[in-house]
């Protein structure tokens, strides 16, 4: 295959399959969370329900496409497409196998913090733009918890950065051949997956649309795809989240010969999605102020002394 | 026990009559022998006054209004309309009824908000359905009813059914001026819509709002998140169950009040038909009261099995709520086969109960009772070990004992204060004498407390319910007083005295003697009143439902001022109402 097809079949393939994979997982986690909560989940439309996820993207986009007459129209329909735009162009750096990436850049761990960072527009901007006070809460909320969480998500990496000596994906990938990350920086790949969590704002971080409090929080007034856009950017961001932290923590597609690499980075990257979901089940919300004070006050230090450590390591060993 | 009561009373009277001699008022004997006083509205406050100060008084209880009008048996100094201060005092485990007669041309008495806070609502409430004033009430407006209802409802002489009134219709330009009623205004609640530093938000949560738990409205005035006040509002789920116990018999009403703490479900019929009973003079056979317990025990564990789901919920724990409500479908299952009912099984008559326990209910019953406290441990570690959990509830919404007193609260809210008062103790009621089980109570008066009282009563009603099964008595289910039971079919057929009563009986429903009668029990929420006045007819005169969640929700300003939005909802959850429990 010459390589300006094999490029295009892997941007389409990026393309369709994370879009597809958000798609399939919102049936998966509804599953997951039936078997793991004593019920069956939806398990009537096709083989073990999956006809869902196509029932639901079926569902949305014959929706009437609806702008509220008080919200601010331009921002209003531009906000959920940001959140989609800057999750997938993150995926361009993911490498899915030796040779299997969209793109090798020099600087794809930062160009991936980037993406995640514009995310947070989306939902201060669709907060903003709803002109409602729950809205208006949740996206005061999300550029809180965001903004602070984005900067332990950037610092926890640095460890992962200083012992690969690169911020290119694939070379990360390459030097875990003997080790993986997560023994060697531990203390990153704890930070970096929590501040994951908050960075997808998923529970027991989804204080920006916390239903309980905000109704649902800055998206309150999205119906129809442009609420599906939201969704769909979450799951997106949960599979990112995945694949980032089995590439950088768990040696991306290393693993025995016997398997294709692709395998090997598809099953770790499945795994921490479940961990995802099973967070879901599991854990409480914890109060806005407990949440933010958490970060400060522990990752923050946590971060600090891991750096710290893994500079000491390297100026003296000299990795 | 009559006695007892008696020498009590004696005491109470006794003693004003000595301590207040210049006090003019006037003893009503009433069926449940609770003192009642008439008095002049000029000697009132200060007579409650001196009650709560000076008698331990320390709740107002209830404070209801009736309208006298058309009551054929009025008690000696009844006027137009009634004011009835139901009074409740703990330490000396009494109560005390003060009633002011009052003039349809004058209707107006002094508030005593100064005495007890939690006569704002209750006064609101009374002007509401029967237009009496209360001077010097800060916010004297409709409650229950919308802000445009014409008239008072339960007057005698407003339309109890929709066919007395014009057919309903709603116009564009109508439901304009209704939602036009709605728009919150601070003003009236005199607050201030900025400060020097900052311009306050006000944020309508509700009437339909996700964790409101049904149609509640609370207006919040925010600084940031932070809850500067709130102003709750009820009545969007008002159905009028006291106006329309006017209109049913006595048997066929019972299925309205299953409908009033619909969590509760035969536990509602309980005070209402012991009520009755009281003023009939039914005598319920053992059996019977054995089996109320029974089912009563097992809906309490239902209601705060759902307690338990949705506050671990409201504070962001997707999980327990499906196991809780797991169990408490296996416990409906039990109730199924009980009553043929699930949530409403409208189960309990006058004189006892509708059947006899099908065959088999012992191997149902003990299979729950068996299996519960493993899971009760289960969703112990689950949720209530939960260090998340345990950090958004320990040391929020507090308050003490005194506070719970002066705004009504009752129930776990009030035990877990570390006040040591259960009815089903301290006042037994039915047959709950002859049981063994243990009151819990917790200090702090937080939200977590609130949360652990609910769990350790799950625990204590398991126990009661195991008594009822070991020790079920034999006999009838119900009594063979005339009121209660028809005639045997069979003997109608022969004679036309039994025919006569057969058929009265059935078509017109029993005839209940004059009579004054209150009956409180514990129940799910809290103390649950049904203060019935019969005046001889084959329909209640007045039915005052006295509910539990009502005074609760009135207090949620007062312990959650200063805290976050996610407080506010964690304390909302740990109050553990029904709408249909506050507006009836």
């Amino acid at each position: 295959m010459p390589d300006s097809v094999f490029i295009y079949v892997i941007i389409f393939g990026t393309l369709f399959g994370s879009i597809g994979g958000a798609a399939v997982l919102v049936w998966f986690e509804r599953r997951l969370l039936g078997f793991w909560q004593d019920r069956l989940g939806p398990n009537r439309v096709g083989p073990f329900g999956i006809g869902l996820a196509f029932a639901d993207i079926i569902k949305l986009f014959t929706k009437e496409d609806w702008v509220p007459p008080f919200a601010d129209k331009f921002v209003f329909i531009f906000a959920p497409t940001a959140i989609m735009m800057a999750m997938l162009l993150g995926f361009a750096v993911v490498p899915y196998g030796p040779g299997l990436y969209v793109v090798d850049l020099n600087i794809a761990l930062l160009f991936f913090l980037g993406m995640t960072s514009l995310a947070v527009y989306s939902v201060l901007l669709g907060g903003l733009a709803s002109r409602n006070k729950f809205a208006l809460l949740g996206g005061l909320r999300s550029a809180a918890q965001m903004v602070s969480y984005e900067v332990f998500m950037g610092l926890s990496l640095m460890g992962v950065v200083m012992l690969s000596g690169s911020f290119s994906l694939v070379d990360i990938v390459n030097a875990q051949q003997d080790v993986w990350f997560v023994f060697s920086q531990f203390l990153g790949f704890l930070v970096f997956t929590i501040a994951g969590i908050a960075e997808s704002h998923r529970l027991p971080f989804d204080l920006p649309e916390a239903e309980h409090e905000l109704v649902a929080g800055f998206h309150t007034e999205y119906s129809g795809m442009k609420f599906g856009m939201f969704m769909v950017g979450e799951y997106l961001g949960v599979i990112l989240i995945s694949s980032m932290i089995a590439t950088i923590f768990f040696g991306g597609w290393l693993g025995p010969d016997f398997l294709p690499p692709i395998f090997w980075f598809g099953l770790k990257s499945f795994l921490l999605v479940c961990f995802f979901v099973l967070l879901r089940a599991a854990i409480p919300r914890p109060r806005y102020d407990q949440l933010m004070s958490f970060g400060w006050k522990i990752m923050l230090p946590l971060t600090l002394v891991n750096l710290m450590v893994t500079g000491a390591v390297v100026l003296w060993w000299g990795y | 026990m009559a006695a007892v009561i008696n020498a009590a009373n004696n005491g109470i009277v006794g003693k004003l009559e000595r301590e207040l001699p210049d006090l003019a008022f006037h003893q009503q004997l009433t069926v449940d022998e609770i003192p009642t006083l008439w008095v002049s509205r000029n000697d009132l406050l200060a007579l409650l006054k001196y009650l709560k100060s000076s008698c331990h008084f320390e709740m107002l209880f209830d404070l209801a209004g009736v309208d006298e009008r058309q009551r054929v048996n009025r008690p000696g100094s009844a006027a137009d309309f009634t004011v009835v201060y139901h009074l409740m005092s703990f330490s000396a485990n009494t109560d005390i009824r003060i009633k002011v007669a009052l003039g349809q041309a004058d209707c107006q008495l002094p508030s005593c908000i100064s005495v007890w806070p939690n006569a704002n609502w209750y006064e609101r409430e009374a002007w509401d359905m029967f237009g009496i004033v209360f001077t010097g009430h800060p916010n004297l407006c409709r409650i229950l009813l919308p802000p445009t209802w014409q008239g008072h409802a339960l007057r005698k002489d407003h339309p109890a059914r929709a066919t007395e009134m014009e057919p309903f219709k709603m116009t564009d330009e109508r439901q304009d001026r209704e939602q036009e009623a709605l728009r919150f205004k601070p003003e009236d609640w005199g607050m201030k819509r900025k400060n020097e530093h900052t311009e306050f938000m006000f944020l309508n949560l509700g009437p339909n709002h996700p964790s409101v738990h049904g149609v509640f409205r609370i207006v919040l005035q925010l600084d940031g998140e932070v809850v500067v006040d709130a102003v709750p509002e009820i009545g969007y789920h008002h159905r009028g169950a006291e106006k329309m116990a006017e209109r049913q018999t006595w048997h066929t009403y019972i299925p309205y009040t299953d409908r009033i703490d619909y969590l509760g479900g035969v536990m509602n019929n309980l005070p209402y038909v012991m009520a009755i009973e009281k003023m009939a003079g039914i005598e319920v056979p053992d059996r019977a009261k054995v089996i109320r317990i029974m089912l009563a025990e097992l809906f309490r564990i239902s209601s705060h099995l759902v307690f338990y789901g949705t506050y671990a919920q409201d504070v962001g724990q997707m999980s327990p709520v499906f196991y809780m409500f797991a169990d408490r479908e296996r416990l409906f299952g039990i109730i199924e086969a009980i009553t043929g009912g699930r949530m409403h099984p409208a189960w309990f008559r006058i004189g006892g109960v509708a059947q006899d326990l099908p065959n088999g209910w012992e191997k149902l019953v003990s299979d729950f009772v068996e299996r519960m406290p493993a899971r009760m441990d289960h969703f112990d570690k689950m949720a209530m070990q939960n260090s998340i959990l345990k950090q958004r509830s320990v040391g929020i919404g507090t308050y003490t004992t005194a506070e719970a007193l002066d705004w009504g609260i009752t129930g776990p809210g009030l035990r877990a204060t570390g006040m040591d008062f259960d009815l089903r103790r301290d006042r037994p009621y039915g047959g709950y004498d002859q049981f063994d089980f243990e009151v819990p109570v917790f200090q702090n008066g937080d939200i977590y407390d609130r949360a652990r009282v609910r769990i350790e009563e799950i625990r204590q009603s398991l126990r009661i319910i195991k008594q009822c099964m070991e020790n079920m008595p034999a006999g009838p289910y119900k009594s063979d007083h005339r009121l209660t039971t028809p005639p045997p079919k069979e003997r109608t057929m022969h004679d036309i005295e039994t025919l006569i009563h057969h058929f009265l009986n059935v078509s017109w429903g029993p005839v209940i003697p004059a009579g004054e009668c209150s009956v409180t029990i514990e129940a799910t929420k809290g103390a649950n009143m049904y203060y019935l006045t019969s005046d001889g007819g084959t329909m209640s005169y007045r039915t005052r439902i006295r509910t539990p969640s009502f005074p609760h929700l009135q207090q949620i300003p007062l312990i959650s001022r200063g805290l976050l939005i996610a407080d506010l909802i964690a304390i909302i959850a740990s109050i553990d109402f029904v709408m249909a429990d506050v507006d009836r």
